[in-house]
């Protein structure tokens, strides 16, 4: 069991540091790095779960999965906005555009849009304003060509907000997290 | 063209625990306050009737959070009397008391309590007030808020709230409760409990229901549910958001908001769950409906034109106007109940603060010395303001005057407390 584990972990971090494959990164994407998310998954947990499957047929070819790849943008999953806005500024644009075009070329596949905002304000402003904020996303991705049915949008305003002292805190919880179906 | 979805849920289950309950203390005061002396009532009944704290001290403790009043300490006056012929007044001009309450609890047959106060003018040497209540051992709390109600509206010639009811949510052990509590944080008593969250509970105006949102469902649904039989039915689980319940002032519909069309909108719908009638049509966000109390208008926030601000629509809907002009963000509007006053949240160079607007100068006031407030609404006189805000990184309730001179922080014992409403004067 432990060294079948082993044994996956060493062969993702070898396929992980050569392959290049699936959606092209865009260079230097100016992401914003989300490790901190609870929607993304660790590489070492990563590993031992579905990163690694062979193809059938073909023992030397394997698929890694671009949504868990850490080193591949759709593992990226959150859009940061300003306090009070739900426009999706231009830095996350190449993060947006990574997931429109996994939707657009993986048609079953479903994503949901989950829409925050920081704590400071009414709960019914900010649970509409996380709405904006999940429909400003799905917009992005509709305009480059993925369906409505792949796409559920939901807020939960302020209720999943942290406890925050200062802006950088604030600034965390105006997001949208981008989860699919079935993680 | 909308499905409606009626759920009839028996809330076989009704969990009334008294919960965690708050206690009160009161920052700052009215500039002149009435001097009250309260002598402890006498007690002529078995222990076992009689509540933990004497009547007199639920009035003093009443009268102290209005903050117009100043209860003299009463335990070094010779005389403690309980009944009109052994009152000595010279005692009580002695130690400045303008007004001196006392009176008597007193056993009576199949267990009941006879309980008898006096209100007395210290100076005229004159009776004020006097009342005997009949009642069972349980409702000796409830008689003292009413008597102090009583005591306020003949001093200060406003009607007292202090028999009235609040509602707020309560978070702790990760588990969300919506509770009902006296005006004074006592008797918390729980309605619903969720592991998701619970937010804008909204009073019916006869006091006998509340309408919220529960995220029970993995998504914002509102729910209607009787405080009497604990019966609850789903008011709106359409597609999307629903949320911002709040009664129309004859209680026979609510506005609510849908994200329906994918943006917030303001919706009516009857108390039943039918009827649903769109009423705001914008490309912005519309939320937290608010009726005038004369049913005619409802004042709600937008962002319609930038940031969000609070405005006036006709109930029935059509063009909307402007209310708030001063800074950048002005929501979660509630009217006073002469509707001449309008209660909302401001972000100020030094936070959010509860504010006060008048409806006919447009003249705005912060109020508050706190900085992250939420949910204001009007006591049922429309003196104090209840609102929500955080102290020491945890959620509290704290209430002002509409002068702002009297501030008040209801402390609890140990949740994040949230999302508060002050109940009519009817429940």
């Amino acid at each position: 069991m432990k060294k079948s584990i082993l044994m996956s972990v060493l062969l993702a971090a070898t396929l992980a540091a050569c392959s290049n494959n699936a959606v092209k990164e865009k260079p230097a994407a100016p992401v914003v790095d989300s490790s901190k998310s609870s929607q993304v998954s660790q590489p070492i947990a990563s590993a031992k779960d579905d990163v690694a499957t062979t193809v059938p047929g073909s023992k030397n070819e394997v698929v890694v999965n671009p949504l868990k790849d850490p080193n591949n943008i759709l593992s990226k999953r959150s859009v940061y906005f300003d306090f009070d806005k739900d426009e999706v500024k231009a830095e996350f644009r190449p993060l947006v555009e990574a997931h429109a075009n996994y939707l657009v070329t993986n048609p079953n596949a479903k994503v949901i849009f989950q829409g925050n905002a920081d704590a400071r304000g009414s709960r019914e402003y900010n649970l509409s304003l996380g709405q904006r904020r999940s429909v400003a996303v799905k917009k992005a991705v509709n305009v480059l060509g993925a369906q409505d049915k792949q796409i559920e949008t939901i807020s939960y305003g302020e209720e999943k907000a942290k406890e925050c002292k200062d802006e950088t805190c604030y600034q965390q919880d105006r997001r949208v997290d981008i989860v699919y179906e079935n993680e | 063209m909308f499905k409606h979805k009626f759920y009839l849920i028996l809330f076989l289950l009704l969990p009334i625990i008294a919960k965690a309950e708050l206690t009160v203390e009161v920052v700052g005061g009215a500039a002149q306050q009435i001097p009250i002396a309260i002598v402890p009532f006498s007690v002529q009944a078995s222990p076992t009737q009689i509540a933990q704290d004497n009547i007199s001290n639920v009035i003093g403790a009443d009268l102290r959070l209005s903050g117009l009043f100043r209860v003299l300490e009463t335990r070094g006056v010779t005389s403690q009397p309980h009944t009109l012929s052994e009152v000595k007044y010279s005692d009580w001009t002695s130690i400045q008391a303008q007004a001196l309450t006392i009176g008597t609890v007193e056993s009576l047959p199949g267990n009941r309590l006879k309980i008898s106060f006096r209100l007395l003018d210290v100076l005229k040497q004159s009776q004020l007030l006097a009342m005997e209540f009949n009642i069972t051992p349980a409702q000796q709390r409830a008689t003292a808020h009413r008597i102090a109600d009583m005591i306020y509206e003949k001093l200060t010639g406003e009607k007292g709230v202090f028999a009235t009811r609040i509602t707020y949510v309560n978070k702790e052990n990760g588990r969300y409760s919506l509770q009902v509590a006296d005006a004074d944080g006592f008797n918390a008593q729980t309605v619903v409990s969720s592991k998701e969250p619970l937010i804008s509970p909204s009073w019916s105006p006869d006091g006998t229901k509340l309408a919220y949102v529960s995220f029970e469902k993995k998504k914002p649904v509102i729910f209607v549910q009787s405080l009497v039989s604990g019966q609850r039915i789903v008011l709106a689980n359409f597609k999307g958001n629903n949320s911002a319940p709040t009664w129309s002032p004859d209680g026979t519909k609510l506005a609510i908001v849908l994200t329906y069309s994918a943006n917030s909108q303001i919706y009516v719908i009857n108390a039943d769950g039918t009827g649903l009638q769109q009423i705001s049509f914008s490309n912005g966000i519309d939320t937290e409906p608010e009726w005038s109390p004369d049913g005619a208008s409802i004042y709600f926030t937008s962002n319609r034109g930038g940031g969000p601000q609070i405005y006036r629509m006709p109930a029935s809907g059509g063009d909307a106007k402007r209310v708030t002009f001063e800074g950048a963000y002005n929501v979660s509007p509630h009217l006073s109940t002469d509707g001449k006053l309008m209660t909302f949240i401001k972000q100020t160079p030094a936070g959010f603060k509860v504010a006060v607007q008048d409806l006919a100068t447009g003249q705005v006031q912060t109020l508050s010395d706190t900085s992250q407030d939420e949910s204001p609404s009007f006591a049922p006189n429309g003196r104090m303001i209840l609102y929500a805000t955080s102290i020491g990184g945890k959620g509290s309730l704290a209430a002002v005057s509409v002068d702002g001179r009297v501030k008040q922080r209801l402390k609890d014992t140990g949740g994040d407390v949230r999302e508060p409403s002050w109940g009519s004067s009817q429940n």
